[in-house]
């Protein structure tokens, strides 16, 4: 360092710390490292777009998904490819950036060239997407359970409707519980303040009064829960059973926990069910706390069916590491890449409009022993599963639908939403269709 | 004779139960969730001697059946043992399952344990069986609760008895009225969230019960809401104590040296990282005093931290003294390239990072539910500090540090290699930033993003306080916790940080330099 006295004043140099906090809250959204699109064009292959963030606060749940694409894009090419072409898979970062996301999804499109693009997480990266696939006329295939209230042309949800993760587990409480107080606790975004305001209207049309339930919204990352899990505590006490319906995301979901731990909420007093923690969340905390805390899904690593065994032994293999688990998007990664597959072998071809007519009616296994249908709205048929949390870091399945359930795109339960079906087979080629009146609304594609 | 008389008196307590019933055992020995249930609560009553053997097995996931129904007992080295008569067993095909339990069968697993132990010869598993007791509140185990109190010498486990009864009294409605009136006295002493969730179940009924309830749940809550203000505080201040960790070591690199430190989370991270190290080396080959892991991780953290931060300070920093907005976006560069070293090393993942069983759980005071966790990190942080204060004022390194930060040309005039000092200074900061990442990987998610949720806090905090003073530090930190506790429940926990922001822009816009500023010629250098 030189001899020279530093030329900022103190007060300056407050200013300036404002400033780099300030600077700090952009970084943390803004933390871009993308790397460039892999390999270029080479003759004879299909390529698929991988859009799943491996930097910034999403890469924690999105780098899984990336590795088993890489697994089903590696097993199909073993099997000879796809209309006897190689698959080529082509990874870009989106780094946890939504604004980025639309900006790598349009590269895929239009540079690369992709046939179909597997990825996003959260529900903003969908919606910041959404235009693009849209406006390119190509696909996405969209893995993760998700708030409802869409049905796009090009997209193809394989996570799970509202009606296909939230309400059987409510319903499941509601019985087998008796619960009789909830607690909608959620991250501060789009998923869940809509799946807590279908959740809401749901528990009311059965007869909940509005003083039974207690909303809360905290936001990304919150990591000091001590007053909520007080207040849930204190709106347990009020004679009635209480459960805790949780679409808290992430990285919040480990301190919030260890709070409910802390101190003494157990299973048995007041559940918590989950919407948004899986096996890949519970790796990183001591569950013998959490034991009997439930999470709804529609697959579950401890599913025992031959299937799955296979699934886990190949998964394993692949990333070279024992302790990998898998969780409930790796499964809709599954059926959907078997569904493009089927879907591309049956149009003959890898052109979009093609593609996207053959792949309504697709049926493949998933791993819980059934068959998986693509459905006129865009949406899969899948069962669903209640787990508790074990010790070990698993889940012991202790309700599983007993058929498959399909998935409602417009929730019933909001009045916006309730006359609308999504269909886009060939006459009405609608996303929201209003049945009551008998226009579509949006979504048309002549 | 009196051998006989005790068979009369447990037949006499079975028979009602005993007619009921099926073979408990058998009913255990099942895949359905409510079938298992009803067999714990048939064999809680059933009197078998080995009653509370298979139950406790249960619980701990050690219990199995055989497709003919014998149930076994699996030891931790997975070899089996008939449950009833206690041979060995060996499941040569393979064929035992476990007995899989649910909530609702976990629930009444407490409950009876809870019965079978009120006879136990320890007075603390005598009180805890009281308590699961009293949150089973089941009417049947009403006479079982007498007989134990018949014989209680001990007043604090009688006193809970008397309460886990009163409980029972109040689910049970076919009690007499009398009966049920003295439970609600009961339970309105004993004043907790417990008691006030049983007696609002029972305030909406009519007649001389409802009302005693309806008046007790009311006094309930008026004793709660007090302690719900001691409580405030007390996360206020946990709060305050996890920034003041976080905002320590920024107090030095950012507040006496000048240094605008972007990296600073995640030297954080770094010492969170270290942690998960040190338990996994001592998990491996240490397993004796795995305990202590924290301990030991401390001194590691901050030699790790510190001395990265000295790498960075020498190779960096140095270049870039007196060009803030330089150092603003080189150290920020830093801290993403340290992101993406530790992603890359150990994976995006979370990784987990064990609390040692001395720090888990809670201290019940009156009202307050205090976490031992957050109790230990409140110390912690005090602690911290204070050796940091030691050691600027008392240490001859820190009173070069003062020299250097305070006139530079003279300290160097006098001989102090200034170069040096600055580089130890930093590394001091760093090395308090890693001891954080020690006490916030037990809250917090070990990741690579540790960092970047405390960045923007400590900033906030050493700003507020005052940049160059650390008691100004200390200050700032506990009032941004308790003001945050206040508001979070008023205006829920997004809003409460928007206006915590909002208060401190308004309030750094009047007082530029905090609230302890700086005073003498050292201010404007």
């Amino acid at each position: 360092m030189s001899l020279d006295e530093p030329s900022l004043s103190r007060r300056g140099l407050a200013r300036l710390g404002v400033a780099a906090a300030t600077l700090a809250a952009i970084g943390a959204v803004e933390t871009t490292t993308s790397k460039p699109a892999a390999a270029q064009a080479s003759g004879g292959t299909i390529k698929v777009g991988i859009l799943h963030s491996l930097s910034g606060t999403m890469a924690i749940s999105e780098t899984t998904l990336k590795d088993v694409m890489l697994m089903l894009i590696e097993q199909q090419n073993a099997k000879g490819g796809l209309l006897g072409k190689k698959l080529e898979a082509v990874v870009v970062d989106p780094a946890s950036n939504w604004p980025l996301f639309a900006e790598k999804a349009r590269q895929l499109i239009s540079v690369d060239k992709v046939a179909a693009v597997f990825g996003c997480w959260t529900s903003v990266s969908r919606k910041s997407v959404l235009p693009v696939f849209e406006e390119l006329n190509s696909i996405l295939f969209y893995p993760v359970q998700y708030e409802g209230q869409e049905c796009s042309r090009n997209v193809f949800y394989t996570g799970a409707a509202p009606n296909q993760q939230a309400i059987p587990a409510v319903d499941y409480l509601w019985n087998e519980n008796k619960v009789k107080r909830w607690v909608l606790a959620g991250t501060d975004y789009v998923y869940p303040r809509t799946t807590n305001q279908i959740l809401e209207a749901y528990l009311k049309s059965r007869g909940v009064a509005q003083e039974d339930i207690l909303i809360n919204y905290t936001p990304f990352g919150h990591s000091d829960w001590q007053n909520i899990v007080a207040s849930i505590k204190k709106f347990g006490s009020a004679g009635k059973k209480t459960a805790v319906v949780s679409t808290i995301n992430g990285d919040a979901n480990v301190p919030f926990y260890k709070e409910l731990g802390n101190q003494g909420i157990k299973a048995t007093d007041i559940p918590v069910v989950a919407f948004s923690v899986g096996e890949e969340e519970l790796a990183g905390i001591d569950t013998k706390p959490l034991v009997g805390h439930l999470a709804a899904w529609n697959y579950f690593e401890s599913v025992d069916t031959a299937q799955n065994k296979k699934f886990i032994d190949t998964w394993k293999k692949f990333t070279k590491n024992p302790k990998r688990t898998t969780n409930d998007p790796m499964e809709a990664h599954y059926i959907g890449f078997n569904q493009w597959i089927k879907g591309v072998e049956k149009a003959g071809t890898t052109d979009p409009d093609a593609v996207i007519d053959a792949l309504i009616g697709v049926s493949v296994p998933n791993l819980s022993g059934g068959y998986s249908t693509i459905m006129s709205n865009h949406h899969i048929t899948k069962p669903v599963l209640i787990g508790e949390i074990q010790g070990n870091g698993q889940f012991n399945i202790v309700s599983q639908t007993p058929g498959l359930v399909v998935a409602q795109e417009w929730s019933p339960y909001v009045a916006d939403t309730k006359d609308l079906i999504g269909d886009w087979r060939a006459p009405l080629r609608c996303g929201a269709f209003n049945v009551k009146t008998g226009t579509c609304t949006a979504g048309k594609k002549a | 004779m009196p051998r006989l008389m005790v068979l009369l008196l447990l037949m006499g307590l079975c028979w009602p139960f005993a007619a009921r019933a099926g073979d408990p055992l058998a009913e255990l020995a099942s895949g359905n969730f409510s079938t298992v249930r009803q067999g714990v609560e048939d064999l809680a009553l059933s009197g078998n001697p080995h009653a509370a053997a298979i139950i406790s097995a249960l619980q701990n996931s050690q219990l199995y059946y055989m497709p003919d129904g014998m149930l076994l007992l699996k030891a931790d080295d997975d070899s089996f043992t008939n449950a009833v008569t206690g041979e060995s067993f060996t499941d040569s095909d393979d064929e035992a399952k476990a007995v899989r339990v649910n909530n609702s069968v976990r629930g009444a697993i407490d409950a009876a344990l809870g019965s079978l132990r009120l006879f136990d010869k320890d007075p603390s598993v005598r009180l805890d069986a009281a308590e699961a007791v009293f949150n089973a509140h089941d009417p049947a185990v009403i006479p079982a609760l007498d007989r134990a109190l018949a014989q209680e010498a001990d007043p604090s486990v009688k006193r809970r008895m008397l309460q886990a009864r009163a409980a029972a009294v109040i689910s049970d409605p076919d009690a007499a009225e009398k009966d049920r009136l003295d439970a609600v006295a009961e339970l309105r002493s004993r004043g907790d969230q417990a008691s006030r969730s049983l007696l609002s179940s029972l305030a909406g009924q009519t007649g001389p019960v409802g009302d005693a309830a309806a008046a007790a749940v009311v006094s309930i809550d008026w004793v709660l809401q007090l302690w719900s203000v001691g409580e405030s505080v007390f996360y206020g201040v946990s709060l305050g104590s996890v920034l003041l960790l976080a905002a320590a070591g920024l107090a030095i690199t950012f507040g006496v040296m000048g240094v605008i430190n972007m990296a600073h989370g995640e030297m954080v991270m770094i010492g969170a990282y270290t942690t998960f190290v040190v338990q996994q080396f001592m998990h491996a080959h240490l397993p004796a005093v795995y305990e202590f892991s924290l301990l030991i991780a401390v001194p590691l953290a901050f030699l790790v931290s510190g001395g990265v931060g000295v790498v960075v300070e020498r190779s960096l920093i140095r270049w870039l003294y007196g060009r803030p907005l330089e150092t603003l976006l080189a150290t920020w560069g830093l801290s993403l390239v340290l992101q993406q070293v530790v992603r890359s090393l150990f994976g995006a993942n979370n990784q987990q990072v064990d609390t040692p069983g001395w720090m888990s759980g809670a201290i019940q005071l009156g009202g307050l539910t205090l976490t031992l966790n957050r109790l230990y990190i409140i110390l912690f942080a005090f602690l911290v500090v204070g050796a940091l204060m030691a050691a600027l004022r008392y240490t001859p390194l820190g009173l070069r540090m003062r020299a250097v930060t305070q006139n530079r040309r003279m300290a160097a005039a006098m001989g102090i290699r200034t170069p040096w000092i600055d580089a130890l200074t930093f590394g001091l900061g760093s090395g308090v930033a890693g001891i954080a990442g020690v006490a916030l990987s037990q809250i917090d998610n070990v990741s690579p993003n540790l960092g970047q949720g405390y960045i923007i806090d400590s900033f906030m905090v050493v700003v507020f306080g005052g940049v160059g003073n650390l008691w100004g530090t200390v200050v700032g930190a506990l009032t941004l916790g308790i003001v945050n506790k206040f508001l979070e429940p008023i205006a829920g926990a997004v809003l409460g940080k928007i206006v915590v922001l909002v208060l401190l822009i308004l309030f750094v816009q009047r007082n530029p330099r905090g609230m302890f500023p700086l005073k003498g010629r050292a201010v404007e250098a």
